[in-house]
């Protein structure tokens, strides 16, 4: 039996890492929809993963061997984040290898290892996209933990499957420090992921360019292997996010039929959510950066006003 | 956990209470005269709603009365007057520079927990379930007092003052069955002269001192320099 | 059996200050000798220390030295056997370092002698403050700790700044002891002898107890480096040989935290829970200030001193929490913060230990102190920049290191806060957990920074490239601490095992669910609530690693790798002025936080024959508005009282002569 259980767990991984590029490809057919463009088709990222990995990687002179492990390690760590979320059922023992402090963690050792790899070529590219990148994620964290505290006091766990169990099964309540502290999710996603209108994943422009900065210099399978991360680390935020703020539909059980229910539910959620990512994107313009701060201080002061409704309104 | 155990209207007004401390603290950090006005406008959308359903919630149909005033006059009359005025007085641009934003607001959400220690034994004597309300409206009026204070516009000023008004119309909403509609009436009336006269008065103030910068009232002390 | 070996450990570092003398004519067999001595005492400590702590057994010892009625009380109990562990392990491994290190110091300006007695008394007085179970013991070794320390601090005192950072040094730890001296006094004052185990059952009023708290965290916070009370540490690390500031950082720190335990938990008893408040908030603005400190320093020893103060903040964090929990009776709780706090502090010991050698070895082999002035070290000392990356990923608490683990800890205690019924801690605490994230994310962007600049990228001066990986001692301490930093992050279950001890000795509580779930997950509260698995989680990055690998580097494909010039969208002809400097990587948060600091900053521009200029300065704000004008008043009170002073001989023999009337007439 546990066998099988492990088995799902692998394919669980498997079906998140391969659908990944589809999202990211999705949600950028959108908004070239949205703009009135015609648009890649929603599957380019696969060709351009296959291509990337069949060419001849380049590697420039100044870097060092963390340049070279860094792609590695970013995709190994983005996969591990991925286990400790609850895509479809909440049965899976695989969310016990890390809880949600440890999913942060994941996060942010990827970025540490992506930073470094920014510094390591030693041009100004590389630098101005480490630091930006290193000074947004250390905003952004704050509002991230109040958002997971205010989740975690309603439950009593940082477990993420207790956590969507617990709340698929309460029927319909309306918590205001739940929906606040979605808000303050949702707004740190946008911004850790480098969307609009924190950061622009289409840009070359050197002023606009934060994640694209520190992989400028990568290519061949390194670069497939970034590009990657960054659409499986979208695809988990979109997961997280939609699995927490609508619980309804994640299986309870190991039933194969509950699965495919719950499979169903899951893709719809997701289709929501991407025609609001691409429609947010298409009417902000990317902020500059010193605006950013503000950006992010809304989404600290959403979640700790989530926190103190919880202590306020929500207990006796 | 208690709020599982209130019936859905009961929830959106808990609601709506949390997402008018909101507005109270987007009222702080606006920098924009114009959308100072709309979320002031917004916040009295919310309080209406909240109203309108504690008179379906506790059955007290004289609250859809209050209810209707404060959409005339917070929703439409007031936010209306301060529009017309900010464009007569040709400060529609103007930016206002608040003197360190993220210290304004650590203080206004330390001025959350103070209301909700002070409220904590106020909250034992009513009777009503939406009484969890109290610590929030205390903590938008203090809020808004927070925002004439730390203002310098005397528009910017003026909305906090009004916006403190707001809080204490929902406290009496939320925690008894409305006040006595004279004593309503009574407020209205005098928040309505209060903006009729704040306008004539910013004319005076500007033509005096040349603008609405209340700083500069400084300037009109007894002793010379 | 264990308390023989620790006094064993003691002599040994006693004969390590005091053998060298003898060969004052031979440098280095001097230094030979003393690491040797210094290295056999670090193992017999911590064999005691791991002894006491894993046998959970207290040994007591009454020493008839001293005066008639004030013997020498010593004891061993699993809490001091712990930091005696800390302690030792890192005694071992700077002996390791030191001799690779001091080398350079033979045929200089200042002679090893002075260096090698006042290790060895450093160390030994160390030992002895965790041995110490009587007031006056404890003051001695504690003394003895600050006045040996300050002569490693002022070792070159050839400079101005030496001397004046070490006399700042030694005037905070002189001020420290003073109110120690206050905290135990109030304890004696009532209880009938000054032997711990008499001042834990003296009766206290909640008064009195507060002021003793009061005192002793001031005393202790003055040597631990708390915000406001760091302001010696940014100082005097820098100023002293690296692996002194390793052991001052790394180990006298805990000792400060160890007091402080020690104090509070074992002599005072009924924990208030306004003291846990206080902690907390002090224990927050500690981390958040220090890593905000850190972030703007380019001097990589002074940013590492300022990272000591953020770690002491973060091990605050957990000692808040847990007297917090201990004093509205959630006892389990309060056992799994204060183990958060304990674990932090052997990690911290651990990983800063690791950045000072390695930060030594840099200094060494560059002859820099500034940053600005490094670059691309990775290619020519590989083992240092491995190791340090390994320090860098460990502070930065990211798993699966064993920073990471003792930061997780502290969370899931902060987590358990709706446990209480107040609603004014309960909004408290997660904004302390806010910070602490903000904290650990602040950290992870200075190791960026830090490493980014000093390893990666190319060289900016011409003056390093002479660098070599240092002496094969040096390198080895460096491999042995960053084994130790992966070790204590996959196997924390027996860590947090081993450490249950000492709750349950102190407050008569241990965790709750421990190891509930087996050996491989920790679950501090149960596994529904809360778990990880450090070895599973290594286990799974190594494996997706090498199937990600094996899924790329087909056999059938061209695997190869061709080297060119670094492309930078084709701009052409890189030099290395044009990578990002320390301070440009810390601009954009040096804007978002200006208020933090003190900053001057002026842009001179281009004139003819010279190009524009660009100067910062940032200061330490604590410095000017609470130590300059409190020497300000000292001075100007001085200057009231020197009156005293007329210079008159048969003035000053009156003085004499009336003090012998009045002392004559108090007798009778």
């Amino acid at each position: 039996m546990t066998g099988w259980i492990w088995f799902w767990a692998i394919v669980k991984i498997l079906c998140v890492v391969l659908l990944a590029p589809l999202m990211a490809g999705w949600v950028k057919w959108l908004k070239c929809k949205l703009q009135n463009r015609q648009g890649p088709a929603p599957w380019q990222p696969y060709l351009d993963l296959q291509r990337l990995a069949r060419k001849q990687v380049v590697l420039a002179d100044t870097a060092s061997p963390i340049f070279r492990i860094a792609p590695y390690i970013v995709f190994s760590v983005t996969i591990i984040a991925v286990s400790a979320v609850p895509v479809i059922t909440v049965k899976l023992p695989i969310a016990a290898l890390a809880d949600v402090i440890a999913l942060v963690g994941f996060l942010a050792l990827a970025r540490f290892f992506l930073s470094l790899a920014g510094m390591d070529v030693g041009t100004a590219f590389g630098g101005m996209g480490s630091s930006r990148e290193v000074t947004i994620s250390s905003l952004a964290e704050p509002a991230l933990l109040m958002a997971f505290f205010t989740l975690a006091m309603n439950v009593s766990s940082t477990n993420l499957s207790t956590v969507i169990s617990h709340l698929a099964q309460q029927h319909f309540t309306l918590y205001p420090s739940l929906i606040f502290s979605s808000l303050g999710l949702i707004l740190v996603a946008i911004a850790e992921t480098g969307r609009i209108p924190i950061d622009n994943p289409a840009t070359h422009l050197e002023l606009t360019m934060i994640h694209e900065a520190m992989i400028l210099e990568y290519s061949g399978r390194h670069l497939a292997l970034m590009e990657w991360a960054a659409m499986l680390k979208l695809t988990l935020y979109s997961l997280l996010i939609v699995n927490l703020i609508v619980p309804y539909g994640v299986a309870l059980t190991l039933d194969p039929g509950d699965l495919a229910f719950a499979a169903l539910i899951v893709t719809v959620k997701l289709f929501i959510w991407s025609c609001f990512l691409a429609v947010s994107e298409t009417v902000q313009a990317k902020m500059r950066l010193f605006r950013a701060p503000q950006f992010l201080g809304l989404a600290f002061i959403l979640t700790l006003l989530g926190m103190m409704s919880h202590i306020i309104l929500e207990v006796q | 956990m208690l709020i599982a155990s209130l019936t859905l209207p009961e929830q959106v007004v808990l609601t709506l209470a949390a997402l008018i401390l909101l507005s109270s603290f987007l009222l702080l950090a606006q920098v924009r005269l114009d959308s100072l006005i709309n979320i002031f406008a917004l916040q009295g959308l919310l309080i209406f709603f909240a109203t309108l359903l504690m008179a379906f919630i506790a059955g007290k149909y004289h609250l859809l009365i209050s209810a209707a005033l404060t959409l005339l006059l917070k929703v439409y009359f007031i936010p209306g007057q301060l529009r017309k005025l900010v464009i007569r007085l040709d400060i529609r641009r103007e930016v206002e520079v608040i003197g360190n934003p993220s210290l304004v607001m650590l203080f206004a959400a330390f001025l959350v927990l103070f209301s909700y220690y002070v409220a904590l034994p106020i909250r034992e004597l009513s009777l009503l379930s939406t009484r969890n309300t109290i610590a929030i409206s205390l903590a938008v009026v203090l809020i808004g007092m927070l925002m004439v204070i730390s203002r310098r516009k005397a528009v910017a000023q003026v909305v906090g003052f009004m916006s403190m008004e707001n809080g204490l119309f929902f406290a009496a909403v939320v925690s008894t069955y409305g006040m006595p509609m004279v004593v309503e009436l009574g407020i209205a009336f005098d928040v309505l002269v209060a903006a009729i006269l704040f306008g004539v008065f910013f004319f005076h103030i500007r033509a005096e001192i040349g603008s609405l910068d209340t700083d500069r009232l400084n300037h009109l002390t007894e002793v010379d320099k | 059996m264990a308390l023989n070996i620790a006094q064993f450990a003691v002599l040994a570092t006693l004969c390590s200050a005091v053998a060298p003398l003898v060969f004052l004519r031979l440098p280095y067999l001097q230094i030979r000798i003393s690491f040797l001595l210094l290295g056999v005492s670090g193992i017999a400590a911590a064999w005691a220390g791991g002894l006491a702590l894993l046998s959970r057994t207290t040994e007591q010892l009454i020493l008839p030295l001293g005066l008639p009625w004030l013997h020498v009380y010593l004891r061993l109990d699993p809490l001091s056997g712990f930091f005696l562990f800390i302690v030792g392990f890192i005694t071992f491994i700077a002996a390791c370092y030191g001799p690779g290190y001091t080398r350079e110091y033979i045929g200089g300006p200042n002679s090893v002698g002075p260096l090698t007695l006042f290790t060895g008394l450093f160390v030994g007085g160390m030992f002895l403050v965790l041995l110490a179970a009587d007031a006056f013991s404890f003051m001695l070794a504690w003394e003895l700790m600050s006045v040996a320390s300050y002569f490693l601090v002022v070792f070159q005192h050839h400079q101005e700044e030496n001397r004046r950072a070490a006399f700042i040094y030694l005037l905070m730890a002189v001020v420290g002891g003073a109110f120690l001296f206050l905290a135990f006094g109030v304890l004696a004052a009532f209880s009938d002898s000054f032997s711990f185990a008499a001042m834990q059952t003296a009766p206290l009023s909640p008064t009195w107890a507060s002021i003793a708290f009061g005192f002793a965290f001031v005393g202790f916070g003055l040597k631990a480096g708390i915000v406001p009370l760091h302001v010696w540490l940014p100082q005097a690390h820098p100023v002293a040989p690296s692996h002194i500031s390793a052991l001052m950082s790394g180990v006298m720190l805990k000792v400060a935290v160890y007091g402080f335990i020690r104090f509070v938990y074992g002599l005072l008893g009924g924990i208030q829970w306004q003291w846990g408040v206080l902690v907390l908030l002090i224990g927050s603005a500690s981390a958040v200030l220090g890593v905000l400190y850190a972030l703007m320093q380019h001097d990589l020893k002074r940013l590492l001193a300022y990272h000591s103060v953020e770690n002491i903040g973060i091990i605050y964090i957990g000692l808040g929490l847990s007297m917090i929990f201990s004093a509205t009776n959630h006892m389990e709780i309060a056992a799994l913060a204060l183990i958060a706090a304990l674990y932090h502090c052997l990690n911290h010991a651990l990983f800063k230990s690791l950045l000072f050698f390695g930060a030594g070895a840099i200094l060494q082999q560059s002859r820099q102190h500034d940053m600005e002035k490094m670059g691309g070290l990775i290619k020519k000392m590989p083992v240092t920049a491995f190791c340090f990356l390994i320090g860098c990923i460990s502070i930065s608490a990211l798993p699966p290191f064993n920073g990471f683990v003792s930061e997780w800890l502290t969370f899931q205690a902060a987590l358990q806060g709706p446990i209480l019924r107040s609603g004014i801690i309960g909004a408290m605490i997660p904004v302390a957990a806010a910070m602490l994230a903000l904290t650990g994310a602040l950290a992870a962007a200075c190791f960026v920074k830090v490493y980014g600049v000093i390893f990666l990228g190319r060289a900016r001066s011409p003056e390093i490239a002479e660098a070599r990986d240092p002496s094969f001692g040096m390198q080895l301490s460096q491999v042995i601490l960053a084994i130790c930093c992966l070790g204590f992050g996959i196997f924390p279950t027996w860590t947090v095992r081993a450490l249950n001890t000492i709750p349950q000795n102190l407050m008569g509580a241990g965790l709750a669910g421990g190891a509930a779930d087996g050996w491989l997950w920790l679950t501090p509260v149960s596994s529904q609530t809360a778990s990880y698995g450090g070895l599973a989680v290594f286990f799974a990055l190594l494996v997706c690693w090498l199937i990600v690998f094996a899924f790329l580097h087909q056999p059938q494909r061209d695997n190869r790798i061709r080297i060119a010039p670094t492309w930078d969208c084709g701009f052409g002809s890189l030099n290395s002025r044009m990578q990002y400097t320390a301070t440009s990587f810390a601009m954009p948060i040096r804007r978002i936080f200006s208020f933090v600091w003190l900053i001057f900053e002026k842009v001179e521009p281009a004139v003819e024959g010279k190009g524009p200029r660009y100067l910062l300065k940032i200061s330490d704000r604590f410095w000017l508005m609470i130590y300059v004008p409190i020497g300000k008043l000292m001075l100007k009170l001085a200057e009231r009282t020197a009156f005293i002073q007329g210079g008159n001989l048969r003035v000053y023999l009156c003085y004499s002569f009336f003090t012998l009337l009045f002392l004559l007439w108090v007798i009778v």
